[in-house]
């Protein structure tokens, strides 16, 4: 039982590899499409840090209610 | 001469600086504690709770040379400026797995230090000894330009007052706020940067809401400012291995991204704060920052769009300083007189931070790893914490010699080699952290190669750049050289541990438990 609950928060931790996306350039090295005037190349990766804080944020809450996490 | 006195950014600027000065001997006081105990001066007591290490982390992460160094990039070579966006994205999910075990571990066994956490998870002197002075070295250079970024400031509100001593030109007002510096660090110590990080911050961030609101507007809008730039410039090239390209832009992100939290300042802001729960709740909290730096990044295409270059009141600056003038440049020409003030007052308290934290980390490392390990085994927690406040006077003096004594351009090179120099530590640090598999002697050597490789890379450039070309299987790969001198790294520890695991390693003094 305990490690199986251990093995369910290993594997949602993986989510914290998502923003590692964010270093996959050719995905966003264009200009379009942009948003009010800002090329895409500059939103994109702006937006990637609103992205990772929800990541984060939603690892973070299931650790607790596994309590305490790893 | 150069730039006319502004009478009312000055008394602006010196009015806040007054105001942290204060704040800086009253923090002792703080939460007070027996500040002969090292772990009471050197990490505040180990008790800083979110709100505080938020700050503190800020104040310590995202440095005034940072939002003059930053811009400036993006104003001279344009896209590849903004790799400091990826990298502190990349950087908060490794904060939140890794390095709550780091503080678990070292408030268990009183660690103070990265160093202090290898050897007692390795029992190898040598090792601990290799990454006490990778990180001292990597940390100088560091200090030295956040007093480049004073120097800017100070020189930018027109105030030139120096001496000559010796034959070296000193400049009064740098001279003036390195001896405040170095005094209420060396009354108070942590507590000290961590209060002046709380008013630095709200400077900080009045000056980008400022900066958001009011530069575009001027300029006709975020699209017209993109517009004025080279769209050579806004974008990186096609080719993925240009140099600099895409793949330089990724690997320089990704080193920078795993160096941040081996630097001893980061390793002291993060064993200062309460709790694991604090440094979890901050991997949330502090891309805020992140994206306050997207924006103070920006400010180089706004100064491109400004004009502020061809302006001839500028040319002076520029000519002393360089891009690194574009952001100044760019406040005094859109900001009213007590805007520039608060601006430029954020920078340099913004300065003086960092440079508090990093001379008292490199002093604890210096006291505990060095000092304790070699000449005085048996010292006392007060000739500890005695050592170590002197100590942080020696570093933020070797920083200021630096300024004073060699061109500008040093720092620079010596800070991007000491990027590629603490990014060698991350074996032994990091995946310690995680196994004691890792031969304590082939991390030795592993770490020996990552130095010695990086180093030659960058000397192979002139120490122009921090991207080494490799030749993979015929094709040119532009890459940070801390990236691949870390996989040489890499390689010769995990290579060498399967022999040397066959004799035998060092006692390990921390159990499983330790790190939870």
């Amino acid at each position: 039982m305990a490690s199986r609950s251990r093995r369910r928060v290993r594997l949602y931790h993986l989510l914290l590899l998502v923003p590692f996306v964010v270093l996959w350039v050719p995905i966003y090295n264009r200009a379009e499409p942009s948003f009010e005037g800002i090329p895409f190349f500059y939103w994109y990766q702006m937006a990637w840090i609103v992205i990772t804080v929800v990541l984060i944020l939603f690892v973070y809450r299931l650790d607790r209610r596994n309590g305490g996490g790893s | 001469m150069s730039a006319p006195l502004d009478v009312v950014a000055i008394t602006v600027f010196i009015a806040l600086f007054g105001l942290v000065t204060i704040l800086g001997f009253f923090a002792g006081r703080w939460r007070r504690g027996d500040l002969d105990q090292l772990h009471e001066w050197g990490l505040g007591g180990r008790r800083f709770g979110t709100v505080v290490s938020w700050f503190l982390l800020g104040g310590d992460l995202y440095t005034a040379y940072t939002f003059v160094a930053l811009p400036a990039l993006l104003f001279g070579a344009g896209a590849t400026g903004f790799f400091a966006v990826p990298y502190t994205i990349i950087v908060w999910p490794i904060l939140f797995v890794v390095f709550p075990r780091l503080w678990s571990v070292s408030h268990r066994r009183g660690y103070v230090t990265a160093a202090d956490f290898v050897r007692g998870r390795f029992g190898n002197h040598s090792l601990a000894t290799a990454v006490a002075i990778t990180g001292i070295v990597a940390t100088m250079p560091y200090i030295a330009l956040q007093l480049v970024g004073i120097e800017v400031v100070i020189a930018s509100l027109g105030l030139h007052l120096s001496v000559t001593v010796a034959g070296y030109t000193i400049e009064l007002p740098l001279l003036i706020a390195f001896v405040i510096l170095a005094a209420y660090t060396y009354t108070s110590g942590l507590r000290a940067p961590a209060m002046i990080a709380i008013v630095k911050d709200i400077l900080i961030y009045a000056t980008v809401l400022a900066v958001i609101i009011v530069i575009p507007v001027e300029l006709g809008g975020y699209g017209h400012i993109f517009a004025s730039v080279d769209p050579k410039k806004l974008l990186l090239p096609d080719n993925p291995f240009a140099n600099p390209g895409q793949f330089s832009y990724a690997t320089l992100a990704l080193g920078s991204g795993l160096a941040l939290f081996l630097y001893p300042h980061a390793v002291t802001g993060i064993l200062s704060s309460s709790g694991r729960e604090v440094i979890k709740r901050n991997a949330i909290a502090m891309p805020a920052y992140a994206f306050a730096l997207g924006l103070i990044s920006l400010m180089g295409f706004m100064a491109i769009a400004a004009g502020v270059k061809s302006m001839p009141q500028y040319a002076h600056g520029f000519r002393d300083f360089g891009s690194n003038f574009a952001v100044p440049a760019l406040l005094l020409h859109m900001f009213p007189s007590w805007l520039v003030g608060v601006a430029f007052a954020a920078i340099a308290i913004g300065a003086l931070v960092p440079a508090a934290i990093m001379s008292i980390a490199s002093a604890n490392l210096f006291t505990r790893n060095i000092y304790k390990e070699y000449f005085n085994p048996n010292c006392t927690d007060k000739q500890e914490s005695r050592i170590a406040k002197i100590a942080s006077l020696i570093v933020k003096t070797g920083g200021l010699i630096f300024i004073l004594g060699f061109p500008q351009n040093y720092a620079i090179v010596l800070q991007l080699l000491g990027g590629i120099w603490i990014s060698q530590t991350l074996p032994a640090v990091m995946l310690g952290i995680y196994t004691r598999w890792l031969n304590p002697w082939a991390l030795l050597l592993g770490w020996a190669t990552g130095i010695g490789a990086g180093t030659w890379m960058a000397w192979t450039l002139s120490f122009k750049s921090a991207t080494y070309v490799l030749e993979l299987f015929g094709t040119r790969v532009p890459c940070y050289a801390a990236v691949s001198a870390l996989t040489l790294n890499l390689a010769v520890s995990i290579v060498l541990s399967f022999v040397f695991n066959a004799f035998g390693r060092g006692t390990d003094e921390t159990v499983a438990e330790d790190y939870v």
